[in-house]
């Protein structure tokens, strides 16, 4: 368990109703908003911080549109309350990408064009982030377990599986040259 | 030049034939083995950048300030008639700022559709009222305080219910759409089947398949004085702008359409919904923009459905396999409200040769949501009862199904005696069966343990020739880069990338200095609808025509330039050539950079389509499956599937229309289906933890090919259409594969395990039948 976790369980303080002041670090960037106890993080971010790179597709926790990473997992973010993730980390899909410049999975995704509406595909490449995080040379089981939890009806799976493994490839090529740069 | 041309146009299996304007010169085909730069190759979306990394603004995406956010309160009653409706407490409920309903709109409706609010409901998800509020959450709870009292009326769910004497009434007509049968009839079935050798004949049924687009329908709507704006999910800007002109009765300048990104359609948002119309009466009411997007329960009740069917079919042969008769008889359910089922008599009118051919099909109102196209919509449906039941029939024979096909096929629509402009469904079939090994193992099982495998297949066809009306322009700018822009829409198919390579490739420019603006009609001209896999061979062509007259114009400016005639100059690679010469003389940025400013817009239109042959595209489809017989699960191993669209615009692209289309079409054959209750109305799964969609689980290794030359005959592409087609064969090979592979029959989709179990069960997975 981690120390922000236990700090939040050993608060045990009641929040709410109505608004409640949070902090909630995004993408490396601190950012305080207020919000309902009853917010989904899905909404914190979408709504009140603008990220709408995350999507909304079912609110249910069934078809992961709204994936993010939250400390190093793959999380629906629909199904955690805002107020559960202060001292948190939170990457979402605006968190991979440096300007115009793509990260190996973006990247990877558009060579295989493993999308075509492009809707669940910010949740697809957050689920293959936290995969990759974990397991850098994952097989092929594992790729599709990975991405089991994020639905495609476009269908573009196949090129998903193509995808995350030229992803895991590019990562893998790129790790020992930031090593050396340090 | 304008000029009027009547022409022929071919839409989800509904021949029309219009009048419409075309302009200049078309563009001659490209020759068929032309060597071309960036058409016809695997090029990455264009936008692909903006897709991945979140910055792509779909309409559920769109934020202004000042925005509300709506929520509406749906029927929870298959059928009845509000009594009472006090919206007081919810309008007071605090953050709340304005609730709508039949009490204080204007009946708003248009020709053949329902009105936006209606005293009277006619399924479970029909509109009672809705709520604009500062958040969403606070409209959601100022649902339950929406007072209603509703009388409760008769109500029937099922089609052969609702045409017995006596059964409810969805509207006061009658449940039977136009109060007769659609009938289609050449020869005289009767003695067509009195010439028959063998007969067969059964009942097939198929199920409302939900679209469960990722994101759902909604949309944003905006007032500027009486101007408005509205982001819609949908396959077409310019109709949205049309009907939300017609039901405000706004001047067509006043509206405006907007759909830059597009979270799949699959035939759901041809049409606009209630929810622009709700959208924009909360947004006229409150002075603010306002955001309505269904939820997932509410797409699955309100937002479309693939029409369910009932098809008694019967076909009759001689022994060497000739086709002497072909009688369908369909019941279909279109739901609540529509205009009537799909084509789903389509394959049986014209895949085979057949003299005597009679199809009935009877579309059917019920107090269910109501349907609306589905991806090769009726094809899909009419190609499973048919293609099973040609199998059936060459086993009977004891003809290989595959050649009994070959035999079979028409090479001519039977049903106007026209032929088409090219046709290599013998070649689908013979790649399809080379690349799944058919030779070798015709379809015959392999046992192992309680493990049985089998490989079927299944032909189709379907349109996809498009046709006028669409329009383009490409602007070329003083840097040399150039704008396509179009009133099109690329619903996640890949188009916008499709026009960029049609641009680049007849202004001679890499495709990088391409960009394309589409998804808007207050920029871009005219585009029809995205649906008929038609949006290429319809679009695309326009485009190059607009290309060919921009850089006609750019030749004759370098010309003047370099002194020279017009038609010894030419363009390549970004460059401007004398002809027949290597040497580039400038580079085309620096043309416009020389002279004053100028804007070079080329126009297009498209062309007519050839007069006295049909356009239409043609595929085959295997599918190698294994049913384990001890716990009923199937699993398809590998689907192959090959296709005859002309010229592959994009073979990328297209390779991921022919994986995805295959891929629901797996979800159609084994686990898709919505489930209604039949006491209550109520639609028990409309969610997608019990509506089963295939998961990154379920998916098959699938292999596709191309055959047929470019159609030079289509247009000047030689292009057609690929979004529905792979869809259409996958689950009748499915089918057909199981019957093989444990010796039952299935007539009934979805082929759960439930189904696979009883028959083994009741058969011993022996004889050629079950449910």
């Amino acid at each position: 368990m981690t120390t922000a976790q236990q700090r939040r369980q050993s608060r045990e303080i009641v929040r709410g109703p109505g608004r409640v002041p949070i902090q909630l670090k995004v993408n490396g960037v601190l950012h305080f908003l207020e919000v309902e106890p009853r917010r989904t993080l899905l909404d914190a971010l979408r709504v009140d911080l603008h990220l709408t790179g995350t999507k909304k597709g079912c609110n249910m926790g069934e078809c992961g549109a709204c994936t993010v990473v939250l400390d190093g997992e793959a999380v629906y973010s629909c199904l955690i309350l805002a107020v559960e993730c202060e001292g948190r980390e939170i990457l979402t899909i605006e968190g991979l990408s440096d300007g115009a410049e793509l990260d190996p999975i973006q990247q990877a995704f558009v060579e295989h064009d493993a999308f075509q509406c492009g809707f669940c595909t910010p949740g697809q490449v957050m689920s293959v982030r936290a995969l990759l995080e974990h397991n850098p040379n994952p097989t092929p089981e594992q790729i599709r377990l990975a991405v089991s939890g994020n639905l495609c009806r476009c269908g573009a799976y196949p090129r998903i599986f193509e995808a995350v493994e030229a992803a895991a490839k590019a990562c893998a090529e790129r790790r020992p040259a930031s090593k050396a740069g340090r | 030049m304008a000029r009027l041309v009547k022409t022929k146009i071919e839409v989800e299996g509904g021949i029309y034939e219009r009048l419409s304007v075309v302009e200049g010169d078309e563009p001659r085909p490209w020759p068929r083995d032309a060597a071309l730069r960036v058409v016809g190759k695997g090029e990455p979306r264009v936008d692909g950048p903006e897709r991945v990394s979140g910055r792509a603004v779909y309409t559920f995406d769109v934020q202004l300030p000042g925005m509300l956010y709506a929520r509406v309160l749906r029927s929870p009653c298959p059928h009845a008639r509000i009594k009472r409706l006090d919206t007081r407490r919810a309008a007071a409920f605090p953050g709340v700022r304005a609730v709508i309903s039949y009490r204080n709109t204007p009946r708003i409706s248009w020709p053949g559709g329902p009105p936006v609010f209606d005293r009277v409901l006619r399924f479970v998800g029909d509109d009672v009222a809705a709520i604009a509020a500062d958040d969403e959450y606070i409209a959601e709870d100022a649902l339950r305080l929406v007072d209603v009292e509703y009388e409760v009326l008769p109500f029937v769910v099922d089609a052969e219910e609702a045409l017995r004497p006596g059964a409810p009434r969805v509207h006061p007509g009658g449940n039977l759409v136009g109060g007769k049968p659609q009938v289609y009839h050449r020869g005289d079935v009767q003695q067509g089947f009195a010439q028959a050798d063998v007969i067969v004949e059964e009942i097939f049924r198929t199920q409302s398949q939900l679209h469960n687009c990722l994101e759902t329908h909604g949309a944003v709507a905006a007032w500027d004085g009486n101007h408005l704006t509205v982001w819609e999910s949908t396959q077409h800007v310019y109709g949205v702008r049309e009907q939300l002109a017609y039901a405000f009765d706004l001047p067509l300048n006043n509206v405006r359409a907007i759909c830059q990104y597009m979270g799949g359609g699959f035939g759901s948002k041809q049409y606009t919904g209630k929810w622009s119309i709700q959208a924009a009466l909360l947004a006229r009411q409150t002075g603010r923009p306002v955001h309505l997007m269904l939820n997932r329960h509410e797409e699955n009740l309100a937002a479309g459905n693939r029409q369910p069917t009932i098809q008694h079919l019967k076909v009759g042969a001689k022994r060497d396999g000739t086709l002497t008769a072909i009688e369908l008889t369909v019941t279909a359910t279109i739901g609540a409200y529509g205009a009537g089922a799909f084509a789903i008599d389509g394959p049986a009118q014209i895949m085979y040769t057949c003299p005597n051919v009679r199809t009935e099909v009877r579309s059917v109102f019920t107090n269910t949501g109501p349907a609306r196209s589905f991806r090769g919509p009726g094809y899909v449906e009419g190609a499973f009862a048919l293609e099973s039941l040609i199998d059936e029939l060459a086993a009977r024979l004891g003809i290989d199904p595959l050649e009994f096909r070959l035999k079979n096929y028409a090479t001519k629509n039977q049903t106007n005696g026209q032929s088409y402009s090219a046709i290599h469904l013998d070649d689908c079939c013979r790649k399809g069966a080379e690349m799944i090994d058919w030779q070798t193992s015709p379809g015959v099982s392999k046992v192992e343990g309680t493990k049985r495998r089998a490989i079927g297949m299944a032909s189709q066809t379907w349109g996809g020739g498009g046709g006028p009306p669409a329009y383009a322009w490409v602007m070329l700018n003083p840097d040399g880069t150039a704008a396509v822009i179009v009133g099109s829409q690329d619903i996640g198919t890949g188009t916008k990338t499709v026009f960029a390579q049609i641009a680049a490739e007849e202004l001679g420019m890499p495709l990088e200095r391409v960009t394309v603006r589409l998804g808007d009609s207050a920029t871009g001209p005219y585009a029809p609808v995205s649906w008929g896999s038609m949006t290429v061979s319809s679009v695309g062509p326009a485009i190059r025509q607009a290309a060919a007259d921009a850089r006609q114009q750019l030749c004759e400016i370098a010309a003047g330039l370099l002194d020279v005639p017009a038609d010894q100059v030419a363009i390549r690679d970004g460059s401007v050539y004398l002809r027949n010469e290597s040497q580039p003389l400038l580079k085309v940025s620096d043309i416009i950079g020389r002279i004053d400013q100028f804007t070079v817009l080329g126009k297009g239109a498209r062309g007519p389509n050839p007069g006295d042959v049909q356009l239409r595209t043609f595929g085959a489809q295997f599918a190698e499956v294994e049913v384990d017989t001890l716990t009923g699960d199937v699993r398809v191993l590998r689907v192959v599937t090959v296709h005859d669209i002309g010229r592959v615009m994009n073979p990328l692209g297209a390779g991921g229309q022919c994986e995805g289309a295959v891929i629901q079409g797996i979800g159609y054959a084994l686990t898709e289906t919505r489930v209604v209750d039949q006491t209550t109305g109520i639609v028990l799964n409309a969610n997608l933890e019990d509506y089963l969609v295939p998961t990154a689980l379920d998916v098959p290794a699938i292999d596709h090919a191309f055959v047929g030359p470019p159609d030079e005959r289509a247009n000047n592409l030689g292009a057609k259409g690929l979004g529905e087609p792979s869809l259409i064969p996958t689950a009748p090979a499915i089918a057909n594969a199981i019957a093989r592979a444990i010796g039952v029959r299935f007539r009934s989709l979805p082929i759960t395990r439930d189904k696979i179990l009883e028959a083994i069960r009741v058969t011993g997975g022996s004889q050629e039948t079950g449910p």
